[in-house]
């Protein structure tokens, strides 16, 4: 928190530089020093040569996986945020549903991909459904905390005022529960495109997953990988625009500040 | 301190209001036969320790939960509710972060669905002394300039009668002498309810004081001179040593 050990932008660009730098030569000095076949493990110059060799394939799958996870994702959150205000404002939903959403937590979300597929079908549709189901829970449960938690005297407050309980709502407790929505957010980020991807590997004709899948099969582990990278970018560049976006969004709170 | 001007007198007359009852708390009695008489237009100081139910006193005023059970009556000469009619104070300033000053001043218009008259809003924040800084968020504030905010704020709602919960206990000695006075002169012709512990800050302000205490409510006299009272008179200085004395157990 204090300036001494705040970064810049730029010195943690650096950092980050160097920190990649330094992985990419480790990987390749233990490819040349164990002398392992590529199809076991290539080098990250073979796999930078594969995806250069291969763009447009990739690209073709990769523009399946990232429609899927950013429908998945912008319909999750709305999903999410409406029914963390429901929970809010109803006492049965309270009652009735919150129970229901704790215990359906019990159940692995990749138990249910085959059945999605068998309902869905080999689709976007049925990966769609898996990053919805999978950001669902972390988007509410965050939400919901934040409303709740809303400073308790800025509610005395309002109600001195004379404000109706739905304003209250809009007005106190919906800006209050914006950091925590933000951090619903981040996670829908990081857990979206990992639905989408399991969504794929259980049954697909398109997609990284398929062709990360299918590379493994016929051993292109250079493929493999190559398609691995694309997806690993997708996630971070995802998690950084929902994170910047987030922030931006609620500047004004600390909270927001001390996220990465 | 910026010179203010004249501060208008409240646009509604200000009612006396009386509190009488019990009140228990998880089965135990906070307070009971409690009778407290607050006079119009003007500051009546409740000084006591911590847990003897003053903030139960003004909560029940505001018509705010307090977490236990009232037996009793709460009244205004004039006989219309009290509740609704409160404007409200306290040690934690309550600003909404994400709002800017003038923002958290129109704050009630905007929570009664009313257009917020943005042109008294400016004209109250510059009153209060913070004319350069409307569009700031409270995180950009100081303490002391926070808590102006909150009496701008007050202002803004414009109720004649003010309860106000040691909103200057938090604040640094200089800053705190500065927003009593500011407070003193912006509040004037409103019937002001002061909770306090601090017996210098209810000396000073005073029209009428009460001490409660676990043996209840004593009405105490103030000095014969008009509040703000000199910290340095020596009826003040006096008067502030007795009520330290009382605080502490021994005979008021």
């Amino acid at each position: 928190m204090t300036s001494s050990t705040r970064l810049t932008p730029l010195q943690r660009l650096r950092d980050a530089l160097v920190a990649v730098v330094a992985a990419l030569s480790l990987w390749q000095a233990i490819v040349w020093l164990s002398g392992v076949p590529p199809f076991i493990l290539p080098g990250p110059w073979r796999v930078a040569v594969t995806l250069a060799d291969n763009i447009g394939l990739i690209a073709d799958h990769a523009l399946i996986t990232i429609a899927e996870v950013l429908i998945g994702l912008v319909f999750g959150a709305l999903l999410g945020a409406a029914t963390a205000l429901h929970l809010m404002v109803s006492p049965a939903a309270r009652r009735i549903a919150l129970p229901i959403m704790v215990f359906s937590q019990a159940v692995p979300v990749f138990a249910l991909a085959p059945l999605l597929t068998l309902w869905l079908g080999y689709g976007m549709a049925s990966k769609i459904a898996m990053a919805l189901l999978i950001i669902y829970f972390p988007v509410v449960s965050t939400f919901y905390d934040g409303l709740r938690r809303t400073d308790p005297g800025l509610l005395d407050l309002a109600r001195t005022m004379g404000a109706t309980p739905t304003r209250t709502l809009l007005h106190i407790r919906l800006p209050a529960g914006l950091p925590a929505f933000g951090s619903g957010l981040r996670l829908a980020a990081v857990y979206a495109p990992i639905g989408a991807v399991i969504g794929e590997w259980v049954g697909a004709s398109n997609g990284l997953g398929y062709l990360m899948l299918l590379a493994n099969g016929r051993a292109k582990t250079d493929l493999m990988f190559a398609s691995l990278f694309v997806l690993a970018a997708f996630a971070v560049a995802l998690y950084g625009l929902v994170s910047v976006a987030t922030r931006r969004m609620t500047s004004w709170s600390r909270e927001s500040l001390d996220t990465l | 301190m910026s010179k203010a001007p004249a501060p208008a007198p409240a646009s509604v007359s200000a009612p006396a209001l009386r509190l009488t009852g019990d009140f228990h708390h998880a089965g135990r009695p906070l307070f009971t036969g409690l009778d407290l008489a607050i006079a119009d237009r003007g500051w009546t100081c409740l000084l006591g320790p911590s847990g003897v139910g003053k903030s139960t006193v003004l909560r029940l005023l505001a018509g705010l939960d307090t977490g236990g059970t009232f037996d009793g009556d709460i009244s205004a000469s004039d006989g219309a509710p009290v509740a609704t009619r409160i404007a409200f104070m306290a040690q934690s300033d309550l600003l909404a972060p994400w709002l800017d000053v003038v923002g958290n001043v129109t704050l009630g218009a905007r929570l009664r669905g009313e257009a917020p008259d943005l042109v008294r809003a400016r004209a109250l924040i510059e009153r209060v002394g913070l004319a350069g800084h409307v569009d700031k968020r409270p995180a950009s504030l100081s303490g002391g300039m926070r808590q102006r905010v909150a009496l701008a704020r007050v202002l803004m709602e414009d109720r004649p009668i003010v309860l106000l919960d040691e909103p200057f206990a938090a604040l640094d000695a200089r800053t705190r002498a500065e927003m009593q006075e500011l407070a003193f002169e912006v509040l004037e012709g409103r019937t002001v309810l002061l909770v306090t512990h601090d017996p210098a800050e209810a000396v000073r302000l005073g029209h009428h004081l009460f001490i409660l205490s676990e043996d209840g409510l004593t009405r105490v006299d103030v000095p014969a001179s008009p509040p703000i009272r000199a910290v340095d008179a020596p009826e003040t200085m006096e008067m502030q040593a007795r009520l330290f004395h009382a605080l502490r157990g021994r005979p008021a």
